[in-house]
């Protein structure tokens, strides 16, 4: 989008349009019970068979709050830099719809269990996404709160189905200021909140399983002007499609008002097969949620190391100070150490943090091999990643271990073999025939010749065949020594050591 | 003990009717059966007509069709009855929500205790489909709702508009493929 906009502007040069995006995400908790019932949590069970009476709303039933789901959002609060509310309340959002069966979900309206954080992001920029660029998003609010059951439409019978098996898993609403300007922007923000959802535990954020929903309000306005109408793009589920769904809604915006339209607060959906959002028929005027306070929870105290009362059993109680001490090292925190300890590049740092295991991969490497942190990373990222890649396979489940790679590594730190032999050998380790690099190397006869005088002998062997090469060094023409050094390596199968080579030959030059 | 929320009276009337509720079966003190205030009829705020609009709105919200003479009379009392909420002396009183808002939540250690169930659970609906319950068919409700203007359950629907709902046979083929 970016581009496409700079285009716009340098061609047209209007007024320019100013975008504004703000996110609303849905996170599921990483929990083994539901948030107010002892009912299971989990992505595919047979229908409406992880749901108790109170999922279901059956009359006499009332919640029990779930002390992990006030762990994992406090921890969250924290890695976000909120400020955690000692005291957070409950409430009712009123709503009809066949897979909430209680005709309201229990949130917190009034007073959120976290609010006023922050969160940075990086993303690439240029031609060539080379240079990172790195911006800020405040994080208005944190609030706990129910999930809904699913409804399922059976076309062959034109019937809507309803499994309860969601309604009652913990979320966490996480809720952006408006301060990103595009789909890029939006995507590289909810993939790091991912990533620190996952580094903390406190929700598995996999988008593809419904874990992580976004919900994104956008609005276009000129700078110095107050902000425009805004319309929201709900639910959706992927990155990609977030990316897209927000530049397309912010294209649709500015054309809608560059031809003299208006836009209307709707609420819209991504069609990921068209590429475009469309309105969804819901709201017949303004949607009335009538907010009460639950009556059946009260508020949620959480202590410090201060207000710690002596009169409660630990059960009771959540210590903000003693899950803020045990957060994990963050992505961000990572990413710095991994520039430091190996030196090695800010955009190589973030490819390791990009896949669970890549980092810890490639520090098992770096710990086994005499290489150099900087020539390792190149390894890890371009050549075997290139070739899991290929096969479609997660460093997870790469064929070739952190031992194997190093064990290869080192044979190349070494010098047993060339750089070349090394690829060679590490693309045949890719297929996983479960054989070592040494095994390989021998079996391909890949070895560099290591005896002087054998080289020193196919040196002179080649000298002799090509005079003419040599008479027109030995003038002073030194750029033909390459062309020599070519030849020896042709003529022992590339398992020559260049650098031996050039200096054997340069000896027998000057002779 | 009187102090009430100022938003909205019919709010504030439910949110203490079900706080006593919830007390009462909590085991607290019996309620005040005989308060020592008393209504005087003519400071009450003039009774309020309901219009058609609100009318509309309230069926809206309730998904409950009451327009009818006795309904509005119903619901006027309803209003009234509320309204004398508004004479209770809250000057200095620091609003709450709830008599409960000064105890513990308890909080409950995250084991699995419920669930599997299934079979109970689907004896109280009137429509099942294999292991799912079954939401009335679109024209059921619009006969039932007809008034109302607007379809609440499937297909159109507050929450996904004109989106088609996931497909059954997509579902399943996921639990299977699981297996």
């Amino acid at each position: 989008m970016h581009t496409n906009y700079m285009l716009f502007l340098l061609f047209f040069s209007v007024a320019p349009w100013r975008p504004v995006v703000g996110l609303e995400i849905h996170a599921q908790i990483n929990s083994n019970s539901k948030i107010f019932s002892g009912s299971q949590v989990q992505f595919i069970a047979p229908p409406n068979s992880l749901v108790s009476f109170f999922d279901a709303s059956l009359p006499g039933t009332l919640p029990v709050l779930n002390r992990r789901c006030v762990e994992a959002a406090v921890m969250t609060g924290l890695a976000l830099s909120c400020s955690i509310n000692k005291k957070s309340l409950f409430d009712r959002k009123h709503y009809f719809y066949a897979d909430l069966p209680a005709g309201y979900q229990i949130t917190q309206q009034r007073l959120p269990i976290a609010v006023n954080g922050n969160l940075s992001y990086t993303f690439c920029v240029g031609a060539k996404q080379s240079q990172l660029v790195t911006k800020n998003v405040r994080i208005k609010r944190i609030q706990l709160e129910q999930d809904s059951g699913k409804s399922l439409h059976n076309d062959a019978r034109s019937q809507t189905l309803i499994d309860l098996n969601r309604a009652g898993v913990g979320l966490m609403e996480v809720v952006m200021e408006p301060d990103m300007c595009c789909g890029v922007e939006a995507a590289a923000a909810v993939r790091e909140l991912q990533l620190i959802l996952q580094t903390l535990g406190s929700s598995q954020a996999i988008m593809a399983e419904g874990q992580l929903r976004v919900d994104a309000n956008v609005s276009v306005h000129h700078p110095g002007e107050p902000y425009g109408v805004r319309t929201e793009v709900k639910n959706i589920n992927s990155l990609r499609f977030l990316a897209k769904a927000v530049d397309y809604e912010i294209q649709r915006q500015i054309e809608e008002l560059e031809n003299g339209g208006t836009i209307l607060n709707e609420t819209r959906t991504f069609d990921y097969k068209l590429g475009c959002t469309i309105p969804m028929r819901d709201k017949e005027g303004k949607q009335d949620y009538r907010f009460m306070p639950e009556p059946n929870l009260p508020p949620l105290i959480l202590y410090d190391a201060k207000s710690l009362p002596a009169n409660i059993g630990d059960q009771q109680v959540v210590n903000i100070d003693w899950i803020q001490e045990r957060l994990p090292d963050l992505p961000s925190v990572k990413r710095v150490r991994l520039v430091e300890q190996y030196g090695i590049l800010p955009e190589h740092s973030f490819t390791l943090l990009n896949e669970d295991g890549l980092m810890e991969f490639f520090e098992d490497v770096v710990r086994e091999t005499q290489m150099n942190p900087k020539k390792v990373i190149g390894w890890v990222i371009s050549e075997l990643l290139g070739h899991l890649k290929q096969y479609d396979l997660t460093v997870k489940e790469s064929p070739v271990n952190s031992l194997s790679l190093a064990d290869l590594l080192n044979l190349l730190e070494r010098r047993v073999i060339s750089s070349s032999a090394a690829k060679q050998v590490l693309k045949e380790l890719c297929k996983g025939e479960g054989k070592t690099p040494l095994q390989m190397v021998k079996e391909k006869q890949l070895e560099l010749i290591q005896n002087q005088s054998e080289l020193d002998q196919i040196c002179q062997a080649v000298m002799e065949r090509h005079q003419e090469e040599v008479m027109e060094i030995k003038a002073g023409n030194r750029k033909v020594l390459n062309k020599l050094i070519g030849l020896v390596q042709r003529a022992t199968e590339r398992r020559a050591d260049p650098i031996l080579v050039k200096q054997i030959l340069e000896k027998k030059l000057s002779q | 003990m009187w102090a009430l929320r100022n938003s909205g009276c019919l709010c504030a009337a439910w949110s203490w009717g079900r706080s006593r509720l919830a007390r009462g079966t909590a085991g607290g003190r019996q309620t005040d059966q005989n308060p020592e205030w008393q209504l005087e009829e003519q400071k009450l705020l003039p009774q309020k007509k309901v219009t058609m609009e609100l009318l509309d709105h309230l069926e809206r919200l309730a998904l409950v069709d009451f327009r009818n003479w006795e309904g509005v009379e119903r619901l006027e009392k309803a209003i009234q009855f509320a309204d004398q909420l508004h004479e209770v002396n809250t000057e200095g009183i620091e609003p709450m929500d709830s008599v409960l808002e000064d105890r513990c939540l308890y909080l409950r250690e995250d084991n699995i205790t419920e669930g599997n169930c299934t079979k109970e659970l689907l004896q109280n609906a009137s429509q099942t489909a294999d292991e799912y319950f079954e939401s009335p068919p679109d024209s059921l409700q619009k006969a039932a709702f007809c008034k109302l203007r607007c379809s609440f359950f499937a297909g159109e629907n507050l929450v996904t508009g004109n989106i088609p709902l996931p497909k059954l046979e997509e579902h399943e083929s996921f639990l299977q493929d699981s297996n």
